[in-house]
């Protein structure tokens, strides 16, 4: 055994040294190791100061979760209070508390939940170890932007316990958030905090992929997960400074009246809804192109076949990511902006469309003469594609000018986001879970009960909110706490699918819970994955890799061979003892 | 009333009574009886309101055209995936991949430049839908909307102003549009037609009417409170008379309560109920001569000079539970001490309905009440 260097990256003190292992030993790590980064150290100390981006990402995936259960909590109690036009049903809010169920639903969800829910819980665990590397640039700032993300969602809480709640909707809409003597400013506050934890994570993954990457990994030899995780992190970086501003001026204006935004002092409030879109637009690309990115490699595994149209696919991240800072004015079509300007809004934004529709046609094609496995990553996958299919053709309704004149604040726009933010996001986020769950934790879960939830996800969801395109089209306005009886049908069997989905959404966190404590040992690859990730140990070191990994392509299923004493699928080079890798000077990656 | 059984998911017997126990109720906190507003007849579109205004056909048409370009892609999208899932899905341990390529660079060309082909008449159509509903007729007649926390109140070319929308059949008519607090928005899905109510500025909305009929007029930009409650009735008449017939009012040929009911329907009525609720605001049938306290704990009476102060001055005597602040605007020059004397006059109405036709009260300390033709000449007087 020789101390060898590990190229991880061109930052001298990143370098650490391994033992390079005989062939032998690479192989047993394949099995289940005894000492991981889940045991290595103990204690919470060891978890609340660690500075290992696996104990960070599942750090926010405990903290995402918990966001997650709160804000559908209150999207379940508001849907119960819905269940009857008049007010009158099992739950009885009054307006004022319907008003803040929602607030806090869409700002908890949107802050604390799907902005950070791909990139900062799944990104922070896979994205090092898909580029070789021992963790990512900032370690610190890393752990740094996770306390961030507590001490944020901590002020939006206290919003609600010590600030009288919020009532003004996650828009933060003035001049009524002006007016209105709910914690808007905690409030706002916290939405600012959570915009630098999310320009910390942005900024550290961009100079991770830059710098880190294993010697022979070339831009396009990188997992498209990660092209959309850096360009989630352009825009992570670029736009979130200008919510933090608009945040600040509006907690400005409320204490100090200084005319920005409240047309009482001269402001002007189409002003703050320029600028609130100019971020949460983008914002919205922050939330699905994560999600697309585990989608091409969910899809590409489970049929083991390369991923079609690598290039397009990859390219039309970037392509959404750039084209989605020029059309938040789509939010705005009926403000009182000028006219000529919406025209030219309304043009940019079917060109977001065609590069949504590409990466689509691009996964089918990835099947095509596939093996396609049906488990429950891939379930979530194929869910993914149906239910952002209905997201983005619906977008087309409010892209073009005069049917978005008819159905904007509708329950049609209401449907359409979720179908993009629930149907798309959170589906994405939970096969990821599925899929990288036994890497992490190196046990496998049920998948014929994975699969049960999956379906409950996909039934429920549908349920909740495909009558609400119907409502939508039909004229009902959003944010209504009483309506009118004509659409109470459509919105029982909303409140039922609420329902139905909160109960899939459970289930499949109960599966992956009791795996992790109690499922049976897999091998450190059970899938036949290419991404380096899975040449670690599962669960992986606390350095991630043992060994000096073996470049290739990330979806050359064909390096991986089948060893029937481990279980499991080893790279060819690592697999076989007769070719021993620290035999070569040259690392094998090339 | 036309009632058509929504048939998207099949229809159950619990549902139908359901529905049967809604039909018989009406809406509540409005000042919209729930048996006026339009519904679905058969016959009239699955997704859609009525169509009653000149370009309601083309919006419909065009979500039409879209919904069907999306329904092709979207079952050739799910038909393809449910083919290739079932055709090459894994059959035992076996992985069995047939080689194919991975990329075809003509393929992919394809499938981005023809489905943006389908886009540009979207677009364009959309476009052309948006500016006819933008862009006023030259002989539209103007009427002045002005949207407040909770109400509606729409003033005509000719003076009359009224808390519901009245329009003539085939009239274009542009609305000019400003709000008293925050953003609001006018809606009216039956004809297409929305537009934001921005305060510090005017918007504009424009339509042509082209059915008679009466039809849901909502805010729809979150407003407050009261935000679902803002709601009103748009009414569209056969010509001008049968408009005047609705709109105009001569106070002198009511007496005050009535006057003063219709100052609670054009100003009040969003946020003051008048059946002992409590709302934004305290119900106004239990207010007149009611003895409490303010959020101070100051005892007041709701007598003459009280309520003058309240309306005018609203943030003076905040009734207990509904302060510290109130979230009344000042309606000190938008209603004139007249106006307050037929509101007193409608409060002793609601508390006791016979009393506005018993002699008048005594008056109190500075101005005559709620008499019935003497009122009137007074304050005209003091003002």
């Amino acid at each position: 055994m020789a101390a060898h260097n590990v190229p991880i990256g061109p930052m001298g003190r990143q370098k650490y040294e391994v033992e390079i292992m005989s062939s032998e030993a690479i192989r047993n790590t394949f099995g289940t190791p005894e000492t991981h980064f889940l045991n290595h150290e103990k204690g919470w100390k060891s978890w609340a100061f660690t500075l290992d981006h696996k104990r960070i990402g599942i750090m926010y995936l405990i903290g995402v979760t918990i966001a997650l259960i709160l804000a559908g909590v209150f999207a379940l109690v508001l849907r119960t209070h819905l269940w009857s036009f008049d007010g009158t049903g099992p739950v009885k809010l009054t307006n004022a508390q319907y008003n803040q169920m929602f607030t806090l639903h869409g700002a908890i969800m949107v802050f604390a939940f799907i902005i950070p829910s791909v990139p900062a819980a799944l990104g922070n665990i896979v994205l090092p170890m898909m580029l070789g590397a021992k963790d990512v640039a900032f370690p610190r700032m890393n752990l740094a932007s996770f306390y961030l993300w507590i001490a944020g969602t901590g002020c939006l809480l206290f919003a609600i316990l010590a600030g009288h709640g919020l009532d003004t909707g996650w828009t933060f809409y003035t001049p009524y958030s002006i007016e209105t003597e709910t914690g808007v400013i905690y409030a706002t506050f916290g939405a600012f905090i959570l915009g630098f934890s999310s320009i910390f994570t942005g900024l550290n993954f961009l100079v991770t992929v830059n710098t880190m990457r294993a010697k022979g990994q070339t831009w396009f030899k990188l997992p498209l997960f990660l092209w959309s995780l850096y360009a989630t992190s352009i825009i992570q970086v670029l736009a979130t400074p200008v919510l933090g501003i608009t945040l600040l001026m509006l907690i400005a204006e409320k204490t100090m009246h200084i005319g920005i935004f409240d047309p009482k002092y001269g402001g002007d409030p189409v002003l703050f809804q320029h600028f609130f879109w100019f971020y949460s637009h983008p914002a919205v690309y922050i939330m699905i192109l994560p999600a697309m990115g585990v989608i091409s490699e969910l899809i590409s595994v489970y049929s083991q076949k390369k991923i079609f149209g690598y290039s397009f696919i990859a390219f039309s991240s970037i392509a959404i990511a750039l084209l989605g800072f020029l059309v938040w004015g789509h939010h705005m079509f009926t403000s009182g902006q000028s006219q000529v300007v919406t025209l030219i809004f309304s043009a940019i934004t079917f060109t977001v469309a065609i590069p949504s529709a590409v990466k689509v046609f691009n996964w089918l094609a990835t099947l095509y003469k596939g093996s396609i496995l049906l488990s429950t990553p891939m379930c979530f996958a194929l869910s993914f594609i149906f239910l952002f299919g209905i997201g983005g053709l619906t977008g087309l309704f409010l892209g073009a000018l005069s049917t978005d004149i008819h159905l904007h604040d509708t329950y049609f726009v209401v449907a359409h986001f979720h179908f993009v933010m629930v149907g798309g996001t959170l589906t994405a986020l939970l096969g990821g879970v599925f899929h990288w769950w036994p890497k992490i934790f190196g046990r496998m879960y049920n998948d014929f009960l994975g699969r049960v939830s999956c379906f409950l996800v996909f039934t429920g969801f549908n349920l909740t909110f495909f009558p609400q395109f119907v409502m939508g089209a039909r004229g009902m306005p959003r944010r209504y706490a009483t309506y009118d009886p004509e659409f109470q049908i459509f919105h029982q069997y909303s409140t039922i699918g609420a329902f139905v989905l909160g109960i899939g959404i459970v289930m499949a966190y109960a599966v992956l819970v009791y795996a992790a404590f109690r499922g049976p040992r897999c091998g450190s690859n059970p899938f036949r994955a290419a991404s380096l990730e899975w040449q670690s140990s599962s669960p992986p070191d606390f350095h991630n890799f043992t060994h000096k990994i073996a470049m290739c392509d990330p979806y050359d299923y064909d390096s991986q061979v089948y060893d029937e004493e481990l279980d499991t699928y080893v790279h060819r080079e690592l697999a076989q003892p007769s070719k021993p890798v620290e035999a070569e000077p040259q690392p094998a990656a090339n | 009333m036309n009632w058509q059984i929504p048939t998207l998911f099949g229809q159950t017997e619990t549902a139908k009574t359901v529905l049967e126990r809604v039909q018989e109720t009406t809406l509540p906190g409005t000042t919209v009886p729930a048996s006026s507003i339009e519904r679905p007849e058969t016959g009239v579109s699955y997704w859609f309101p009525e169509q009653a205004s000149t370009f309601a056909k083309g919006v419909d048409d065009l979500y039409m055209f879209i919904f069907w370009v999306s329904t092709v892609f979207f079952i050739a999208i799910v038909v393809a995936m449910v083919y290739l899932c079932l055709k090459y899905r894994r059959r035992g341990k076996e992985i069995v991949v047939e080689p194919s390529s991975s990329h075809n660079t003509n393929l992919e060309i394809a499938w981005s430049v023809l489905p943006s082909i389908l886009l540009v008449p979207m677009f364009w159509w959309g476009a052309t839908g948006y500016f006819d509903s933008r862009i006023p007729a030259e002989d539209a007649e103007e009427i002045l909307v002005t949207a407040s926390r909770y109400n509606w109140l729409f003033t005509y070319p000719d003076g009359d102003s009224s808390s519901e929308l009245h329009l003539v059949r085939d009239k274009p008519v542009t609305l000019k549009m400003q709000s008293n607090d925050v953003l609001h928005s006018m809606y009216v899905p039956a004809f297409r037609q929305k537009m934001d109510i921005v305060p510090g500025r005017y918007t504009y909305a424009f339509m042509v009417p082209t059915k008679l009929g009466q039809y849901r007029l909502a805010c729809t930009e979150y407003c407050g409170e009261g935000h679902s409650k803002m709601r009103t009735l748009c009414e569209v008449h056969i010509d001008d008379q049968d408009r005047k017939e609705n709109t105009q009012w001569i106070e002198s040929e009511h007496a005050p309560w009535e006057n003063g009911e219709r100052i609670y329907k054009i100003h009040c009525s969003g946020c003051h109920r008048i059946d002992g609720q409590a709302a934004t605001g305290p119900a106004l049938n239990l207010t007149w001569n009611r003895e409490g306290k303010t959020h101070t704990g100051e005892a007041f009476k709701a007598d003459d000079n009280y309520i003058l102060e309240s309306i005018w001055y609203p943030a003076a005597k905040v009734v207990e539970g509904y302060g510290p602040v109130s979230k009344m605007n000042s309606f000190k020059g938008i209603l004139s001490q007249d106006q307050v004397n037929h509101v007193i006059a409608y409060l002793k109405h609601l508390q006791d309905p016979n009393a506005a036709n018993a002699p008048a009260d005594e008056p109190t300390d500075t101005e005559p009440v709620a008499g019935e033709k003497s009122t009137e000449e007074e304050t005209e007087t003091e003002a």
